[in-house]
C-alpha cells in the first residue's frame, strides 16, 4: 500500500525508509514496553502526579500554562525526547515519546499537548528535514530552553491545509514572510515557530516551503489568544507575520518541499494526539473508578458495586484497551519503518471517540461530583472534545482510512 | 576526610500503593503479578548520596554544603531475583555510578536481615566503601534490622533514622539528626560509618529522561549469592512456623493505663 496520508486531493509524500525485517522477531504483546520505556512511564507518572496535578485545576481556570511547569518539563528531558544526546536531548525512541505523552494526558491533557506538539511536530521537523547546520543550531535550544510551535493552519485553510495564503518571497540574503496563521498551539509559550508559506503560488501547493522563525523576529506578533472549551491551559493564538525577514539558513530543508514535510510530520503527529486521547480516557476512567469503588455509597453499597455501573465501567475499559492497542501498534509500525498511515489515522479517530465517550460517562458515574469544577471529571470531558478536531478532524481521518481501504480492495 | 565511597543497598518491594494479599499456601505475601518498585526509604538513601556529590559539583552549590567531602563512588546494590535489575536501573538513573546485583533465585532461601548484613559487609570490604547509607527499613518485612547489624559486623559507627545529614565544619565528622518523641536527637560520628534514612530526610528526585538513558550505559555487575562473597548466606536461621506464616496473628491484649499494665504484668508473673 502506498502512503497517501493526507486529507485532501493532494500528492503522496516521499517513499518511506526501508522497513525493518521483522520476520524472525518473536512477537510480543502490543502493550509490552522495553525497560527504558517502562522506566520512562513510571517516572513521568510520578512527575505528573506530584508536579502537574496540584496545578491542573488552577491552570485551567486561569487559562494559562504555569511557567514553572514548562521549566520542569525541560528539566525532566521531556522536551527533547527523541533529540539525540549529542544535541542535548534524551535520545529516546518514538514509542517512549508516545508513552510520555499518554502519561502526561492521564493527569493533564493541556500539558500533554504542549509536549506532544513540541516533540512530534517541531523537533521531528528539524530532525527529519533540517540540515546538519540547522540541527546544531536549533535542536539544543529545543531540547533545553525554547518551546516550539507549528504554524500550518490559517483562517481560510484548515482541513484544506495546502490552500494556505501566507506568502514567502526571496529577498537579499534570505526570505520575507507575510500572512496570518490561526489555531496555533503553544504560541504564547514558544520561542521558535515552524512556518509554512508559499514561495511560488503559481506552482500551487508545490510552492509551499517551511521556515524557522524566531519569536524575536521583527514583524512577528501574536494577535489574539483564543478562549476555549477545553485544554484551556494550552495556548491557541492567531499569529501574524508582517514583513518578517529571516536569513536564508532558516529555510527548513528545500524550497517547495514544505507540503511533503507537513504530510510526513502530521502522519506521525497523529499517533501523539491518539496517545493524548488514550491517556485522557484512562485518567477520566480511573478518576471515576476510584470514586465509585472507594468513596461513594448509596443504599449502603459502593455505587460501583451495582451491576448497571459495573457493566458500564467494564465496557469503557474494554474500549480504552482497544484504543491503546491501536495507538501502540501504530507507534511500533512507525518505529519499524513500516507504512503506518492508516494505522495512525485509525488510532487517532478511535482514541478521540473513546476519550469523548468515556470522559462523558465518567461525569455521569460520579453524579454531582462529576459535574462540579472541584474535581477533574468535567475537565477531562471538556478536554476530550478537541481530539476530534485538531491534527485532522475525525471526518478527515475517515477520508484517509476510506481511501486507503478502497485502494486496497479495488481489483485492478 | 577521605573521599567518600558510598554504598547504597536497595530493595525491590511490593509497591506502596498495592494492597498486599496472603498467598494461596498461606506462607507469605503474594508477590507474583504484583507491581513492585524501589523501597521508598532506599530512594531517600540514593537521593542523600547524590546530594552529597552535588554539594561539590552543582552550580551554584547548595546551601550549607561547603564542608561536604568529595564523593568518589556511589555504588547501588540489590540482592534478589533478576527483576531487581529494575530498581538498580532506577538507582543509577537517579545518580548512582554503578551497581551490583546479587542474584538470589526465586526458589532459593530468601535472605533474612542478618544474611543481608553479612553480604553487605563483604561488599563493603571488597569495594572499599567507607559510608553505607540505607533505608531504615523496607516496607515489605519492616524488620528495620539490617543497618544496625551491618554496623555491628563491621565495627563501624551507626546513626539510625536520619532526618538530616550534615558534615562538621572541620570536615572530620558526620552529624546525623534523628526525630524522636521529645524533639530532635543529634549524633556525631566519623567515617567509616553506617547511616539509615528516615522519611523527612529529603524529597527524592525523579530520574530525568537523559539520565534514564545514561543509566543504560552504567555498569551492572551480576554475581551469584553463593560464590563471590565467601558465605553461602543463610536465611534459614528462623524456623518456619507450623501453619503460622503470614496469616493473622492473635495479637496482644490492651490495658487502659499504667495501673492496668502493672496489674496485668503481676498477673502474668512478670513482676
Amino acid at each position: 500500500m502506498s502512503a497517501t496520508s493526507h486529507s485532501t486531493a493532494h500528492p503522496s509524500p516521499e517513499s518511506p525508509p526501508d522497513p525493518l525485517d521483522l520476520s524472525t522477531v518473536p512477537p510480543t504483546p502490543i502493550t509490552h514496553l522495553s525497560e527504558t520505556e517502562s522506566l520512562m512511564a513510571e517516572t513521568v507518572r510520578k512527575y505528573a502526579t506530584t508536579t502537574i496535578l496540584p496545578l491542573a485545576r488552577a491552570m485551567d481556570e486561569a487559562e494559562t500554562m504555569d511557567p514553572a511547569v514548562v521549566e520542569s518539563l525541560f528539566e525532566q528531558g521531556l522536551m527533547g525526547i527523541e533529540i539525540p544526546e549529542d544535541f542535548g536531548g534524551s535520545g529516546m525512541n518514538f514509542t517512549a515519546g508516545i508513552v510520555g505523552i499518554e502519561e502526561l494526558a492521564r493527569v493533564d491533557p493541556s500539558v500533554s499537548v504542549l509536549v506532544d506538539v513540541h516533540n512530534t511536530l517541531v523537533n521531528t521537523a528539524i530532525m527529519k528535514y533540517g540540515t546538519q547546520e540547522s540541527k546544531r543550531k536549533w535542536l539544543p535550544r529545543l531540547a533545553t530552553a525554547s518551546v516550539g510551535s507549528f504554524c500550518l493552519s490559517e483562517p481560510a485553510s484548515g482541513s484544506d491545509a495546502f490552500a494556505l495564503k501566507t506568502r514567502a518571497e526571496k529577498v537579499k540574503d534570505g526570505y520575507r514572510i507575510n500572512g496570518s496563521k490561526m489555531w496555533i498551539t503553544n504560541s504564547m509559550e514558544a520561542d521558535l515557530f515552524i512556518v509554512f508559506a508559499n514561495l511560488d503560488p503559481s506552482k500551487g501547493y508545490k510552492g509551499i516551503s517551511a521556515f524557522v522563525v524566531d519569536k524575536s523576529a521583527k514583524g512577528f506578533s501574536i494577535a489574539k489568544k483564543e478562549k476555549k472549551l477545553g485544554i484551556r491551559a494550552s495556548s491557541t493564538c492567531v499569529v501574524n507575520f508582517d514583513d518578517v525577514d529571516i536569513p536564508s539558513d532558516q529555510l527548513l530543508g528545500e524550497e517547495g518541499q514544505g507540503y511533503k514535510y507537513a504530510i510526513g510530520i502530521l502522519n506521525e503527529g497523529r499517533i501523539g494526539i491518539a496517545a493524548q486521547m488514550t491517556g485522557l480516557a484512562l485518567g477520566a476512567w480511573e478518576n471515576a473508578a476510584n470514586y465509585v469503588w472507594n468513596d461513594r455509597k448509596q443504599f449502603n453499597e459502593y455505587v460501583g458495586s451495582f451491576q448497571g455501573m459495573q457493566h458500564q465501567l467494564a465496557q469503557a475499559h474494554v474500549e480504552i484497551c482497544a484504543a491503546r492497542a491501536l495507538v501502540y501498534n501504530a507507534a511500533r509500525k512507525k518505529e519499524a519503518g513500516l507504512d503506518f498511515v492508516k494505522d495512525a489515522a485509525m488510532a487517532k479517530l478511535y482514541a478521540s471517540q473513546v476519550a469523548g465517550r468515556v470522559s462523558g460517562q465518567a461525569v455521569e458515574w460520579m453524579g454531582g461530583m462529576g459535574f462540579v469544577r472541584e474535581g477533574l471529571a468535567e475537565k477531562y470531558f471538556r478536554d476530550s472534545k478537541i481530539g476530534a478536531i485538531y491534527e485532522g478532524t475525525s471526518n478527515i481521518q475517515l477520508n484517509t482510512i476510506g481511501k486507503l481501504l478502497q485502494k486496497e480492495y479495488t481489483k485492478s | 576526610m577521605p573521599p567518600l565511597r558510598i554504598l547504597v543497598p536497595v530493595k525491590r518491594v511490593i509497591d506502596y500503593a498495592v494492597k498486599p494479599r496472603v498467598n494461596a499456601s498461606h506462607t507469605a505475601i503474594e508477590t507474583s503479578g504484583v507491581k513492585h518498585s524501589l523501597n521508598p526509604f532506599d530512594e531517600l538513601s540514593i537521593e542523600a548520596a547524590v546530594r552529597m556529590r552535588e554539594a561539590r559539583t552543582k552550580k551554584p552549590p547548595p546551601p550549607n554544603s561547603a564542608s561536604t567531602p568529595e564523593v568518589a563512588d556511589i555504588l547501588a546494590l540489590s540482592a534478589g531475583p533478576p527483576k531487581c535489575a529494575d530498581v538498580l536501573r532506577t538507582a543509577m538513573a537517579m545518580g548512582a555510578d554503578r551497581s551490583i546485583l546479587i542474584e538470589v533465585g526465586e526458589k532459593e532461601e530468601q535472605l533474612e536481615p542478618l544474611a543481608v548484613a553479612k553480604v553487605l559487609a563483604n561488599v563493603v570490604e571488597k569495594e572499599g566503601c567507607n559510608l553505607v547509607i540505607l533505608g531504615k527499613q523496607s516496607i515489605d518485612d519492616d524488620a528495620g534490622q539490617t543497618g544496625g547489624m551491618l554496623a555491628g559486623l563491621l565495627g563501624w559507627g551507626f546513626a539510625g533514622q536520619a532526618a538530616k545529614i550534615s558534615f562538621t565544619e572541620d570536615g572530620g565528622g558526620i552529624e546525623v539528626a534523628k526525630e524522636v518523641d521529645g524533639g530532635v536527637e543529634t549524633v556525631r560520628g566519623r567515617v567509616p560509618m553506617v547511616v539509615t534514612t528516615d522519611l523527612r530526610l529529603n524529597e527524592p528526585r525523579y530520574a530525568s529522561l537523559p539520565n534514564i538513558m545514561k543509566a543504560k550505559k552504567k555498569e551492572m555487575r551480576k554475581v551469584g549469592v553463593g560464590g563471590v562473597f565467601g558465605w553461602r548466606a543463610r536465611g534459614g536461621e528462623v524456623e518456619d512456623g507450623e501453619g503460622g506464616g503470614a496469616e493473622e496473628e492473635g495479637g496482644g491484649g490492651k490495658v487502659e493505663d499504667v495501673d492496668g499494665l502493672v496489674g496485668r504484668l503481676k498477673e502474668l508473673g512478670a513482676l
